[in-house]
Protein backbone atom coordinates (compact mmCIF):
# COMPACT_ATOMS: atom_id res chain seq x y z
CA UNK A 1 0.00 0.00 0.00
CA UNK A 2 2.73 2.46 -0.44
CA UNK A 3 1.53 3.65 -3.32
CA UNK A 4 -1.99 4.64 -1.89
CA UNK A 5 -0.43 6.07 0.89
CA UNK A 6 1.62 8.27 -1.37
CA UNK A 7 -1.65 9.08 -3.84
CA UNK A 8 -3.64 9.82 -0.13
CA UNK A 9 -0.70 12.59 0.70
CA UNK A 10 -0.56 14.04 -2.25
CA UNK A 11 -4.58 14.66 -2.55
CA UNK A 12 -4.38 15.72 1.26
CA UNK A 13 -1.53 18.37 0.27
CA UNK A 14 -3.18 19.87 -3.06
CA UNK A 15 -6.55 19.90 -0.79
CA UNK A 16 -5.07 22.02 2.01
CA UNK A 17 -3.17 24.48 -0.49
CA UNK A 18 -6.11 25.03 -2.09
CA UNK A 19 -7.76 26.03 0.70
CA UNK A 20 -5.14 28.14 1.68
CA UNK A 21 -5.49 30.07 -1.70
CA UNK A 22 -9.11 30.45 -1.04
CA UNK A 23 -8.81 31.75 2.45
CA UNK A 24 -6.22 33.95 0.74
CA UNK A 25 -8.31 34.95 -1.97
CA UNK A 26 -11.71 35.67 0.06
CA UNK A 27 -9.12 38.19 1.91
CA UNK A 28 -7.50 39.75 -0.98
CA UNK A 29 -11.63 40.29 -2.48
CA UNK A 30 -11.94 43.44 -0.19
CA UNK A 31 -8.94 44.58 -1.82
CA UNK A 32 -9.20 43.94 -5.06
CA UNK A 33 -12.18 45.44 -5.80
CA UNK A 34 -12.00 48.90 -7.16
CA UNK A 35 -13.14 51.38 -4.77
CA UNK A 36 -13.06 51.96 -0.84
CA UNK A 37 -15.36 49.46 0.91
CA UNK A 38 -16.37 52.22 3.27
CA UNK A 39 -18.21 53.67 0.25
CA UNK A 40 -20.36 50.49 0.06
CA UNK A 41 -20.82 50.32 3.58
CA UNK A 42 -21.69 53.79 4.61
CA UNK A 43 -22.42 55.47 1.71
CA UNK A 44 -20.43 58.40 -0.18
CA UNK A 45 -21.51 61.26 1.37
CA UNK A 46 -20.53 60.09 5.04
CA UNK A 47 -19.15 61.85 7.92
CA UNK A 48 -15.04 61.52 7.81
CA UNK A 49 -15.12 61.00 11.72
CA UNK A 50 -17.30 58.21 10.72
CA UNK A 51 -15.59 56.82 7.94
CA UNK A 52 -12.09 56.83 10.05
CA UNK A 53 -13.90 54.84 13.57
CA UNK A 54 -15.24 52.39 10.58
CA UNK A 55 -11.73 52.29 8.76
CA UNK A 56 -10.11 51.55 12.51
CA UNK A 57 -12.65 49.05 13.69
CA UNK A 58 -12.04 47.09 10.14
CA UNK A 59 -8.44 47.36 10.40
CA UNK A 60 -8.31 48.90 7.15
CA UNK A 61 -5.77 51.58 8.25
CA UNK A 62 -3.24 48.79 9.29
CA UNK A 63 -0.51 47.33 6.65
CA UNK A 64 -1.67 44.79 4.55
CA UNK A 65 0.54 41.51 5.70
CA UNK A 66 -1.20 42.63 9.71
CA UNK A 67 -4.77 42.50 8.08
CA UNK A 68 -3.78 39.47 6.45
CA UNK A 69 -2.07 37.82 9.81
CA UNK A 70 -5.42 38.67 11.53
CA UNK A 71 -7.63 37.38 8.98
CA UNK A 72 -5.98 34.21 8.96
CA UNK A 73 -5.86 34.24 12.38
CA UNK A 74 -9.36 34.12 12.90
CA UNK A 75 -9.78 31.40 10.48
CA UNK A 76 -7.73 29.40 12.21
CA UNK A 77 -9.30 29.73 15.79
CA UNK A 78 -12.64 29.18 13.90
CA UNK A 79 -14.36 32.75 14.65
CA UNK A 80 -14.12 33.41 11.02
CA UNK A 81 -14.26 37.42 12.53
CA UNK A 82 -17.32 39.02 13.91
CA UNK A 83 -20.43 41.04 12.18
CA UNK A 84 -20.66 44.70 11.77
CA UNK A 85 -24.68 44.27 12.22
CA UNK A 86 -24.48 42.04 15.46
CA UNK A 87 -21.34 42.61 16.99
CA UNK A 88 -21.36 40.28 19.85
CA UNK A 89 -21.69 37.17 17.51
CA UNK A 90 -19.07 35.38 15.56
CA UNK A 91 -19.63 34.82 11.86
CA UNK A 92 -19.12 31.36 13.10
CA UNK A 93 -21.65 30.90 15.52
CA UNK A 94 -24.21 32.60 12.71
CA UNK A 95 -23.49 30.72 10.21
CA UNK A 96 -23.15 27.24 12.33
CA UNK A 97 -26.90 28.38 13.01
CA UNK A 98 -28.19 28.27 9.46
CA UNK A 99 -25.80 25.77 8.04
CA UNK A 100 -27.77 22.43 9.00
CA UNK A 101 -30.87 24.25 6.61
CA UNK A 102 -28.60 24.51 4.11
CA UNK A 103 -26.66 21.39 4.24
CA UNK A 104 -29.96 19.46 4.05
CA UNK A 105 -31.69 21.12 1.36
CA UNK A 106 -28.46 20.19 -0.80
CA UNK A 107 -28.41 16.90 0.43
CA UNK A 108 -32.03 15.75 -0.14
CA UNK A 109 -31.45 17.83 -4.02
CA UNK A 110 -28.57 15.79 -4.80
CA UNK A 111 -30.33 12.62 -3.46
CA UNK A 112 -32.79 13.51 -5.71
CA UNK A 113 -30.50 14.39 -8.81
CA UNK A 114 -28.43 10.80 -8.28
CA UNK A 115 -31.70 8.63 -8.02
CA UNK A 116 -33.46 10.33 -10.67
CA UNK A 117 -30.20 10.40 -12.66
CA UNK A 118 -28.87 6.85 -12.28
CA UNK A 119 -31.88 4.62 -13.79
CA UNK A 120 -32.52 7.41 -15.92
CA UNK A 121 -29.44 7.52 -17.54
CA UNK A 122 -28.59 3.65 -17.41
CA UNK A 123 -31.92 2.94 -19.00
CA UNK A 124 -31.38 5.27 -22.16
CA UNK A 125 -28.30 3.80 -22.46
CA UNK A 126 -29.06 0.08 -22.43
CA UNK A 127 -32.12 1.09 -24.42
CA UNK A 128 -30.53 3.21 -26.67
CA UNK A 129 -32.64 4.80 -29.64
CA UNK A 130 -35.71 3.47 -28.36
CA UNK A 131 -38.82 5.84 -26.96
CA UNK A 132 -36.77 5.66 -23.72
CA UNK A 133 -33.60 6.98 -24.52
CA UNK A 134 -35.59 9.75 -26.52
CA UNK A 135 -37.42 10.77 -23.26
CA UNK A 136 -34.68 10.43 -20.99
CA UNK A 137 -32.69 13.27 -23.46
CA UNK A 138 -35.78 15.15 -23.67
CA UNK A 139 -36.05 15.40 -19.56
CA UNK A 140 -32.16 16.18 -19.21
CA UNK A 141 -32.55 19.32 -22.04
CA UNK A 142 -35.86 20.13 -20.28
CA UNK A 143 -33.96 20.09 -16.97
CA UNK A 144 -31.13 22.15 -18.82
CA UNK A 145 -33.47 24.74 -20.21
CA UNK A 146 -35.53 26.03 -17.07
CA UNK A 147 -33.76 28.56 -14.82
CA UNK A 148 -34.22 27.19 -11.41
CA UNK A 149 -35.64 31.42 -10.74
CA UNK A 150 -38.68 30.40 -13.55
CA UNK A 151 -38.83 26.71 -12.16
CA UNK A 152 -39.59 27.62 -8.14
CA UNK A 153 -42.28 30.01 -9.16
CA UNK A 154 -43.52 27.68 -11.66
CA UNK A 155 -43.35 24.82 -9.11
CA UNK A 156 -45.46 26.81 -6.24
CA UNK A 157 -47.68 27.90 -9.34
CA UNK A 158 -48.65 24.34 -10.09
CA UNK A 159 -48.71 22.06 -6.93
CA UNK A 160 -49.31 25.62 -3.87
CA UNK A 161 -51.67 27.34 -5.91
CA UNK A 162 -53.51 25.24 -8.45
CA UNK A 163 -53.33 22.00 -7.15
CA UNK A 164 -52.85 22.89 -3.82
CA UNK A 165 -50.79 19.61 -2.76
CA UNK A 166 -47.78 20.77 -1.05
CA UNK A 167 -47.25 24.11 0.98
CA UNK A 168 -46.61 27.59 -0.12
CA UNK A 169 -43.42 29.45 0.14
CA UNK A 170 -43.20 31.19 4.09
CA UNK A 171 -45.98 28.32 5.48
CA UNK A 172 -44.29 28.02 8.83
CA UNK A 173 -46.66 24.88 10.15
CA UNK A 174 -45.63 22.94 7.15
CA UNK A 175 -43.35 19.89 7.76
CA UNK A 176 -40.91 17.78 5.46
CA UNK A 177 -43.25 18.80 2.91
CA UNK A 178 -42.13 21.54 3.02
CA UNK A 179 -38.80 20.64 1.59
CA UNK A 180 -40.01 18.69 -1.65
CA UNK A 181 -40.45 22.18 -3.83
CA UNK A 182 -37.20 23.61 -2.76
CA UNK A 183 -35.12 19.81 -3.58
CA UNK A 184 -37.00 19.79 -7.05
CA UNK A 185 -35.79 23.51 -7.53
CA UNK A 186 -31.91 22.72 -6.51
CA UNK A 187 -31.80 19.29 -7.64
CA UNK A 188 -33.60 19.86 -11.37
CA UNK A 189 -30.47 21.37 -13.19
CA UNK A 190 -27.97 18.69 -11.86
CA UNK A 191 -30.07 15.59 -12.34
CA UNK A 192 -30.19 17.11 -16.28
CA UNK A 193 -26.69 17.31 -15.96
CA UNK A 194 -25.83 13.46 -14.51
CA UNK A 195 -28.48 11.91 -16.69
CA UNK A 196 -26.68 13.04 -19.58
CA UNK A 197 -23.38 11.47 -17.69
CA UNK A 198 -24.95 8.26 -17.14
CA UNK A 199 -25.75 8.01 -20.31
CA UNK A 200 -22.74 8.50 -22.07
CA UNK A 201 -20.25 6.80 -19.46
CA UNK A 202 -22.66 3.56 -19.21
CA UNK A 203 -22.51 3.77 -23.43
CA UNK A 204 -18.79 3.77 -23.23
CA UNK A 205 -18.59 0.88 -20.23
CA UNK A 206 -20.85 -1.28 -22.23
CA UNK A 207 -18.69 -1.78 -25.37
CA UNK A 208 -15.75 -2.83 -23.21
CA UNK A 209 -14.35 -5.83 -23.61
CA UNK A 210 -14.80 -7.08 -19.82
CA UNK A 211 -19.10 -6.63 -20.44
CA UNK A 212 -18.81 -8.28 -22.96
CA UNK A 213 -16.67 -11.17 -21.55
CA UNK A 214 -19.00 -11.44 -18.89
CA UNK A 215 -22.11 -11.56 -21.37
CA UNK A 216 -20.27 -15.07 -22.84
CA UNK A 217 -19.68 -16.01 -19.57
CA UNK A 218 -23.44 -16.46 -19.46
CA UNK A 219 -24.06 -13.79 -16.21
CA UNK A 220 -27.62 -12.57 -16.27
CA UNK A 221 -27.93 -9.11 -18.01
CA UNK A 222 -29.29 -8.01 -14.98
CA UNK A 223 -25.66 -8.84 -13.29
CA UNK A 224 -23.40 -7.73 -16.04
CA UNK A 225 -25.19 -4.62 -15.63
CA UNK A 226 -25.16 -3.94 -11.73
CA UNK A 227 -22.14 -5.58 -11.30
CA UNK A 228 -19.56 -4.87 -14.08
CA UNK A 229 -21.62 -1.62 -15.96
CA UNK A 230 -22.91 0.13 -13.63
CA UNK A 231 -20.08 0.21 -10.84
CA UNK A 232 -17.92 1.50 -13.66
CA UNK A 233 -19.74 3.77 -14.91
CA UNK A 234 -20.26 5.69 -11.75
CA UNK A 235 -16.67 7.02 -11.23
CA UNK A 236 -17.14 9.62 -14.26
CA UNK A 237 -20.95 10.17 -12.57
CA UNK A 238 -19.58 10.70 -9.28
CA UNK A 239 -16.60 13.31 -10.15
CA UNK A 240 -19.16 15.49 -12.52
CA UNK A 241 -21.31 15.64 -9.43
CA UNK A 242 -18.32 17.18 -6.79
CA UNK A 243 -17.72 19.51 -9.86
CA UNK A 244 -21.50 20.70 -9.98
CA UNK A 245 -21.50 21.06 -6.29
CA UNK A 246 -20.85 24.75 -6.81
CA UNK A 247 -24.12 25.69 -8.68
CA UNK A 248 -26.00 23.19 -6.60
CA UNK A 249 -24.86 25.55 -3.26
CA UNK A 250 -25.36 28.19 -6.16
CA UNK A 251 -29.22 27.40 -6.64
CA UNK A 252 -29.62 26.93 -2.47
CA UNK A 253 -29.24 30.56 -2.25
CA UNK A 254 -32.42 31.19 -5.08
CA UNK A 255 -34.37 28.49 -3.65
CA UNK A 256 -33.97 29.75 -0.05
CA UNK A 257 -34.84 33.61 -1.53
CA UNK A 258 -37.67 31.73 -3.08
CA UNK A 259 -39.12 29.40 -0.65
CA UNK A 260 -38.64 31.99 2.20
CA UNK A 261 -36.31 29.17 3.79
CA UNK A 262 -33.57 30.47 6.64
CA UNK A 263 -30.31 29.21 5.50
CA UNK A 264 -26.43 30.29 4.49
CA UNK A 265 -28.33 31.69 1.10
CA UNK A 266 -30.88 33.73 3.00
CA UNK A 267 -27.58 35.22 5.61
CA UNK A 268 -25.83 36.16 2.92
CA UNK A 269 -28.47 37.64 1.28
CA UNK A 270 -28.85 39.75 4.21
CA UNK A 271 -25.38 40.01 4.86
CA UNK A 272 -25.18 41.94 1.21
CA UNK A 273 -27.82 44.50 1.78
CA UNK A 274 -26.12 45.41 5.12
CA UNK A 275 -22.83 45.43 3.74
CA UNK A 276 -21.69 43.11 6.63
CA UNK A 277 -18.33 42.30 4.95
CA UNK A 278 -17.26 39.66 7.63
CA UNK A 279 -20.68 37.89 7.21
CA UNK A 280 -20.19 37.74 3.53
CA UNK A 281 -16.62 36.61 3.71
CA UNK A 282 -17.49 33.85 6.06
CA UNK A 283 -20.26 32.81 3.90
CA UNK A 284 -18.12 32.67 0.70
CA UNK A 285 -15.39 30.85 2.31
CA UNK A 286 -17.50 28.46 4.22
CA UNK A 287 -18.92 27.36 0.77
CA UNK A 288 -15.71 27.59 -0.88
CA UNK A 289 -14.10 25.19 1.42
CA UNK A 290 -17.00 22.99 1.80
CA UNK A 291 -16.66 22.49 -2.02
CA UNK A 292 -12.76 21.53 -1.63
CA UNK A 293 -13.65 18.98 0.81
CA UNK A 294 -16.69 17.20 -1.20
CA UNK A 295 -14.18 16.75 -4.37
CA UNK A 296 -10.95 15.48 -2.19
CA UNK A 297 -12.99 12.76 -0.84
CA UNK A 298 -14.42 11.97 -4.10
CA UNK A 299 -10.93 11.91 -5.18
CA UNK A 300 -10.34 9.44 -2.44
CA UNK A 301 -13.05 7.11 -3.20
CA UNK A 302 -12.46 7.32 -6.34
CA UNK A 303 -8.59 5.83 -5.70
CA UNK A 304 -10.19 3.59 -3.39
CA UNK A 305 -12.97 2.54 -6.34
CA UNK A 306 -10.29 2.41 -9.53
CA UNK A 307 -6.71 0.81 -8.20
CA UNK A 308 -5.72 2.55 -11.58
CA UNK A 309 -6.18 5.81 -10.25
CA UNK A 310 -3.76 5.53 -6.76
CA UNK A 311 -1.41 3.28 -8.89
CA UNK A 312 -0.58 5.82 -12.09
CA UNK B 1 -29.08 28.69 -45.68
CA UNK B 2 -31.96 27.58 -42.97
CA UNK B 3 -31.87 28.77 -40.15
CA UNK B 4 -32.50 26.37 -36.76
CA UNK B 5 -34.78 27.32 -33.87
CA UNK B 6 -31.97 28.29 -31.51
CA UNK B 7 -30.52 31.03 -34.05
CA UNK B 8 -33.93 32.43 -34.73
CA UNK B 9 -34.27 33.11 -31.17
CA UNK B 10 -30.77 34.74 -30.51
CA UNK B 11 -31.41 36.75 -33.85
CA UNK B 12 -34.62 37.99 -31.93
CA UNK B 13 -33.10 38.71 -28.68
CA UNK B 14 -30.45 41.09 -30.95
CA UNK B 15 -33.03 42.62 -32.84
CA UNK B 16 -34.47 43.55 -29.46
CA UNK B 17 -31.91 44.63 -27.65
CA UNK B 18 -31.10 47.03 -30.88
CA UNK B 19 -34.65 48.12 -31.55
CA UNK B 20 -36.67 47.09 -28.70
CA UNK B 21 -36.58 50.40 -26.45
CA UNK B 22 -37.67 52.06 -29.33
CA UNK B 23 -40.58 50.21 -29.91
CA UNK B 24 -41.49 50.06 -26.38
CA UNK B 25 -45.15 51.61 -25.99
CA UNK B 26 -44.43 53.26 -22.69
CA UNK B 27 -41.59 54.07 -20.52
CA UNK B 28 -40.56 51.28 -18.11
CA UNK B 29 -40.93 53.61 -15.36
CA UNK B 30 -44.44 55.33 -16.46
CA UNK B 31 -46.97 54.22 -13.14
CA UNK B 32 -50.52 54.00 -14.10
CA UNK B 33 -51.75 53.20 -10.51
CA UNK B 34 -55.38 52.59 -11.80
CA UNK B 35 -54.26 49.79 -13.95
CA UNK B 36 -51.47 47.86 -11.33
CA UNK B 37 -51.55 44.26 -12.50
CA UNK B 38 -53.78 44.64 -15.03
CA UNK B 39 -54.30 41.43 -17.11
CA UNK B 40 -53.09 41.46 -21.48
CA UNK B 41 -55.36 44.11 -23.06
CA UNK B 42 -55.45 46.27 -26.33
CA UNK B 43 -53.76 48.53 -23.83
CA UNK B 44 -51.18 46.77 -22.52
CA UNK B 45 -50.42 43.61 -24.41
CA UNK B 46 -48.61 41.58 -21.77
CA UNK B 47 -50.23 43.23 -18.50
CA UNK B 48 -49.21 45.90 -15.84
CA UNK B 49 -47.01 44.73 -12.81
CA UNK B 50 -45.81 47.15 -9.71
CA UNK B 51 -47.48 50.41 -10.19
CA UNK B 52 -49.37 49.58 -13.17
CA UNK B 53 -46.20 49.71 -15.48
CA UNK B 54 -46.51 47.80 -18.53
CA UNK B 55 -44.50 44.47 -19.17
CA UNK B 56 -43.90 44.72 -22.82
CA UNK B 57 -42.17 47.98 -22.14
CA UNK B 58 -40.36 46.08 -19.50
CA UNK B 59 -39.34 42.94 -21.60
CA UNK B 60 -38.34 45.35 -24.65
CA UNK B 61 -35.98 47.65 -22.68
CA UNK B 62 -34.81 44.83 -20.27
CA UNK B 63 -33.73 42.99 -23.40
CA UNK B 64 -31.22 45.97 -23.97
CA UNK B 65 -29.92 45.60 -20.59
CA UNK B 66 -29.46 41.65 -20.59
CA UNK B 67 -27.83 42.14 -24.30
CA UNK B 68 -25.18 45.03 -23.03
CA UNK B 69 -23.96 42.49 -19.63
CA UNK B 70 -23.89 39.79 -21.55
CA UNK B 71 -22.04 41.01 -24.68
CA UNK B 72 -19.47 42.91 -21.96
CA UNK B 73 -19.02 39.74 -19.93
CA UNK B 74 -18.68 37.52 -22.36
CA UNK B 75 -16.20 39.52 -24.42
CA UNK B 76 -14.19 40.52 -21.36
CA UNK B 77 -14.57 36.83 -20.44
CA UNK B 78 -13.27 35.50 -23.98
CA UNK B 79 -10.02 38.05 -24.11
CA UNK B 80 -8.77 37.33 -20.86
CA UNK B 81 -9.42 33.73 -20.59
CA UNK B 82 -8.25 33.58 -24.48
CA UNK B 83 -4.91 35.23 -23.10
CA UNK B 84 -4.36 33.63 -20.65
CA UNK B 85 -5.06 29.57 -21.62
CA UNK B 86 -3.36 30.23 -25.00
CA UNK B 87 -0.10 31.77 -22.93
CA UNK B 88 -0.26 28.42 -20.36
CA UNK B 89 -0.71 26.24 -23.06
CA UNK B 90 2.52 27.67 -24.79
CA UNK B 91 4.16 28.19 -22.16
CA UNK B 92 4.04 25.57 -19.93
CA UNK B 93 6.02 24.88 -17.03
CA UNK B 94 5.54 27.61 -14.07
CA UNK B 95 3.13 30.12 -16.04
CA UNK B 96 0.85 27.02 -16.54
CA UNK B 97 0.62 25.97 -13.13
CA UNK B 98 0.25 29.23 -11.76
CA UNK B 99 -2.47 29.99 -14.26
CA UNK B 100 -4.05 26.54 -13.77
CA UNK B 101 -3.94 26.83 -10.49
CA UNK B 102 -5.60 30.73 -10.63
CA UNK B 103 -8.11 28.84 -12.59
CA UNK B 104 -8.80 25.93 -9.90
CA UNK B 105 -9.30 28.12 -7.04
CA UNK B 106 -11.87 30.23 -8.64
CA UNK B 107 -13.40 27.35 -9.57
CA UNK B 108 -13.94 26.57 -6.09
CA UNK B 109 -16.36 29.38 -5.70
CA UNK B 110 -19.96 28.42 -6.88
CA UNK B 111 -20.02 31.26 -9.68
CA UNK B 112 -23.10 33.73 -8.42
CA UNK B 113 -21.91 33.61 -4.89
CA UNK B 114 -18.74 35.02 -6.18
CA UNK B 115 -20.54 37.94 -7.99
CA UNK B 116 -22.58 38.57 -5.21
CA UNK B 117 -19.76 38.91 -3.23
CA UNK B 118 -17.96 41.28 -5.31
CA UNK B 119 -21.29 43.97 -6.06
CA UNK B 120 -21.29 43.84 -2.17
CA UNK B 121 -18.19 45.28 -2.45
CA UNK B 122 -19.09 47.95 -4.77
CA UNK B 123 -20.84 51.35 -3.49
CA UNK B 124 -23.25 51.31 -6.29
CA UNK B 125 -23.62 48.30 -8.65
CA UNK B 126 -24.28 49.66 -11.92
CA UNK B 127 -23.48 47.89 -15.33
CA UNK B 128 -19.68 47.82 -15.30
CA UNK B 129 -19.82 46.52 -11.80
CA UNK B 130 -22.08 43.73 -12.91
CA UNK B 131 -20.38 43.05 -16.10
CA UNK B 132 -16.73 42.93 -13.99
CA UNK B 133 -18.32 40.84 -11.47
CA UNK B 134 -20.06 38.19 -14.35
CA UNK B 135 -16.06 38.26 -15.79
CA UNK B 136 -14.52 37.44 -12.50
CA UNK B 137 -15.56 33.18 -12.81
CA UNK B 138 -16.29 34.19 -16.06
CA UNK B 139 -12.58 33.93 -18.02
CA UNK B 140 -12.17 30.42 -16.38
CA UNK B 141 -13.84 27.95 -18.88
CA UNK B 142 -12.54 30.37 -21.71
CA UNK B 143 -9.16 29.50 -20.41
CA UNK B 144 -9.27 26.09 -19.78
CA UNK B 145 -10.32 25.42 -23.21
CA UNK B 146 -7.95 27.22 -25.11
CA UNK B 147 -5.16 25.55 -22.90
CA UNK B 148 -6.61 22.56 -24.17
CA UNK B 149 -7.04 23.76 -27.61
CA UNK B 150 -3.69 24.96 -27.69
CA UNK B 151 -2.07 21.98 -26.14
CA UNK B 152 -3.40 19.89 -28.62
CA UNK B 153 -2.85 21.86 -31.84
CA UNK B 154 0.93 22.63 -30.85
CA UNK B 155 1.17 18.41 -31.17
CA UNK B 156 -0.94 18.63 -33.96
CA UNK B 157 0.50 17.17 -37.45
CA UNK B 158 -0.37 20.59 -39.51
CA UNK B 159 0.93 22.37 -37.03
CA UNK B 160 4.33 20.22 -37.09
CA UNK B 161 3.95 19.89 -40.87
CA UNK B 162 3.90 23.91 -41.50
CA UNK B 163 7.17 24.30 -38.96
CA UNK B 164 9.09 21.52 -41.09
CA UNK B 165 8.66 23.49 -43.55
CA UNK B 166 9.91 26.24 -42.07
CA UNK B 167 7.29 28.48 -40.85
CA UNK B 168 8.30 30.90 -38.34
CA UNK B 169 6.49 30.91 -34.65
CA UNK B 170 4.40 33.97 -35.46
CA UNK B 171 3.04 32.30 -38.54
CA UNK B 172 2.31 29.05 -36.99
CA UNK B 173 0.45 31.15 -34.49
CA UNK B 174 -1.09 33.48 -36.92
CA UNK B 175 -2.18 31.14 -39.66
CA UNK B 176 -2.99 27.81 -37.89
CA UNK B 177 -3.12 27.94 -33.98
CA UNK B 178 -5.31 31.11 -33.34
CA UNK B 179 -7.93 29.58 -36.73
CA UNK B 180 -8.15 26.78 -35.25
CA UNK B 181 -8.89 27.93 -31.63
CA UNK B 182 -11.87 30.57 -33.42
CA UNK B 183 -14.48 27.79 -33.98
CA UNK B 184 -14.35 26.49 -30.16
CA UNK B 185 -14.12 29.31 -28.79
CA UNK B 186 -17.17 30.87 -30.97
CA UNK B 187 -19.14 27.64 -29.45
CA UNK B 188 -18.03 28.30 -25.84
CA UNK B 189 -19.28 32.02 -26.07
CA UNK B 190 -22.31 31.26 -27.52
CA UNK B 191 -23.34 29.51 -24.45
CA UNK B 192 -21.44 31.98 -22.44
CA UNK B 193 -23.96 34.62 -23.49
CA UNK B 194 -26.91 32.76 -22.62
CA UNK B 195 -25.33 31.67 -19.36
CA UNK B 196 -24.69 35.81 -18.85
CA UNK B 197 -28.31 36.23 -19.58
CA UNK B 198 -29.28 33.82 -16.85
CA UNK B 199 -26.89 35.27 -14.30
CA UNK B 200 -28.32 38.85 -14.96
CA UNK B 201 -31.12 37.73 -14.74
CA UNK B 202 -30.53 36.10 -11.54
CA UNK B 203 -28.94 38.97 -9.87
CA UNK B 204 -31.78 40.74 -10.67
CA UNK B 205 -34.01 38.28 -9.00
CA UNK B 206 -32.28 38.38 -5.92
CA UNK B 207 -32.70 42.49 -6.02
CA UNK B 208 -28.56 42.88 -6.58
CA UNK B 209 -28.84 44.01 -10.43
CA UNK B 210 -27.68 47.05 -11.77
CA UNK B 211 -30.21 49.21 -10.49
CA UNK B 212 -31.75 49.59 -13.84
CA UNK B 213 -35.44 50.14 -14.04
CA UNK B 214 -35.95 47.22 -16.57
CA UNK B 215 -34.52 44.17 -15.87
CA UNK B 216 -36.51 40.69 -16.95
CA UNK B 217 -34.85 38.89 -13.63
CA UNK B 218 -36.68 41.92 -11.67
CA UNK B 219 -39.71 41.40 -13.18
CA UNK B 220 -39.49 37.99 -12.45
CA UNK B 221 -38.88 39.33 -8.91
CA UNK B 222 -41.99 41.03 -8.94
CA UNK B 223 -43.75 38.86 -10.49
CA UNK B 224 -43.15 36.10 -8.26
CA UNK B 225 -44.18 38.32 -5.20
CA UNK B 226 -47.89 38.55 -6.47
CA UNK B 227 -47.59 35.17 -7.75
CA UNK B 228 -50.73 33.57 -6.09
CA UNK B 229 -53.14 36.80 -7.49
CA UNK B 230 -51.51 37.60 -11.06
CA UNK B 231 -49.02 34.98 -12.47
CA UNK B 232 -49.16 36.84 -15.74
CA UNK B 233 -46.45 38.17 -14.72
CA UNK B 234 -44.09 35.88 -14.05
CA UNK B 235 -44.99 33.27 -16.36
CA UNK B 236 -44.39 36.42 -18.75
CA UNK B 237 -40.86 37.29 -17.84
CA UNK B 238 -40.04 33.84 -16.63
CA UNK B 239 -40.74 32.54 -20.27
CA UNK B 240 -39.14 35.09 -21.78
CA UNK B 241 -35.73 34.40 -19.75
CA UNK B 242 -36.21 30.84 -20.50
CA UNK B 243 -36.74 31.25 -24.01
CA UNK B 244 -33.53 33.44 -24.29
CA UNK B 245 -31.16 30.84 -22.56
CA UNK B 246 -32.42 27.82 -24.54
CA UNK B 247 -32.14 29.62 -27.44
CA UNK B 248 -28.41 30.61 -26.87
CA UNK B 249 -27.76 26.90 -25.73
CA UNK B 250 -29.30 25.27 -28.97
CA UNK B 251 -27.26 28.03 -31.35
CA UNK B 252 -24.20 26.98 -29.18
CA UNK B 253 -24.60 23.16 -30.16
CA UNK B 254 -25.87 24.11 -33.75
CA UNK B 255 -22.47 26.00 -33.99
CA UNK B 256 -20.28 22.85 -32.56
CA UNK B 257 -21.89 20.38 -35.18
CA UNK B 258 -21.65 23.20 -38.20
CA UNK B 259 -18.29 24.22 -37.30
CA UNK B 260 -16.82 20.51 -36.61
CA UNK B 261 -16.65 18.94 -40.15
CA UNK B 262 -16.86 15.42 -38.47
CA UNK B 263 -19.91 15.37 -37.62
CA UNK B 264 -20.87 16.98 -40.70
Amino acid sequence: MPQFGRYLLQRFARALLTVWGVVTLVFLLVHLIPGDPLDAILGEQAAPEDRAALRASLRLDRPLPEQYARFVGEVLDGTLGHSFRSRDSAVSTLIAEVLPHTGLLALTSMSLALLLALPLGSLAAVRRGTGWDRAASLTAMLGLAIPNIWLGPLLVLLFGVQLRWLPLPGDDAAGPSALILPTLTVGTALMAVLTRQTRASMIEVLSEQYVRAAHARGLSPVAVLFRHALRNALLPVLTVSGAQLGSLLGGTVIAEKIFERPGLGTLFLEAFFDRDIPVIQGCVLVVAVTYVVVNLVIDLLYGVADPRVRLS
Amino acid sequence: MRLPFGAWVVLGFLLLAAFGPLLAPYSPSAIDLEAEYALPSAAHLLGTTDNGVDVLSVVLHGARLACLIALGAVLVSLTVGTLLGTLAGLRGGLTDHVITGVADLVQAFPSIVLNIAILALTARPGLLHVVLALSANGWVLFARLSRAETLRLREAEFVQAARALGASEARVLGRHVVPNLAGPLLVQASAALGGAVLAESTLSFLGLGPGQVASWGALLDQGSAVLLRFPHVALISGTVIALTVLGFNLAGDWLRDRLDPKTR
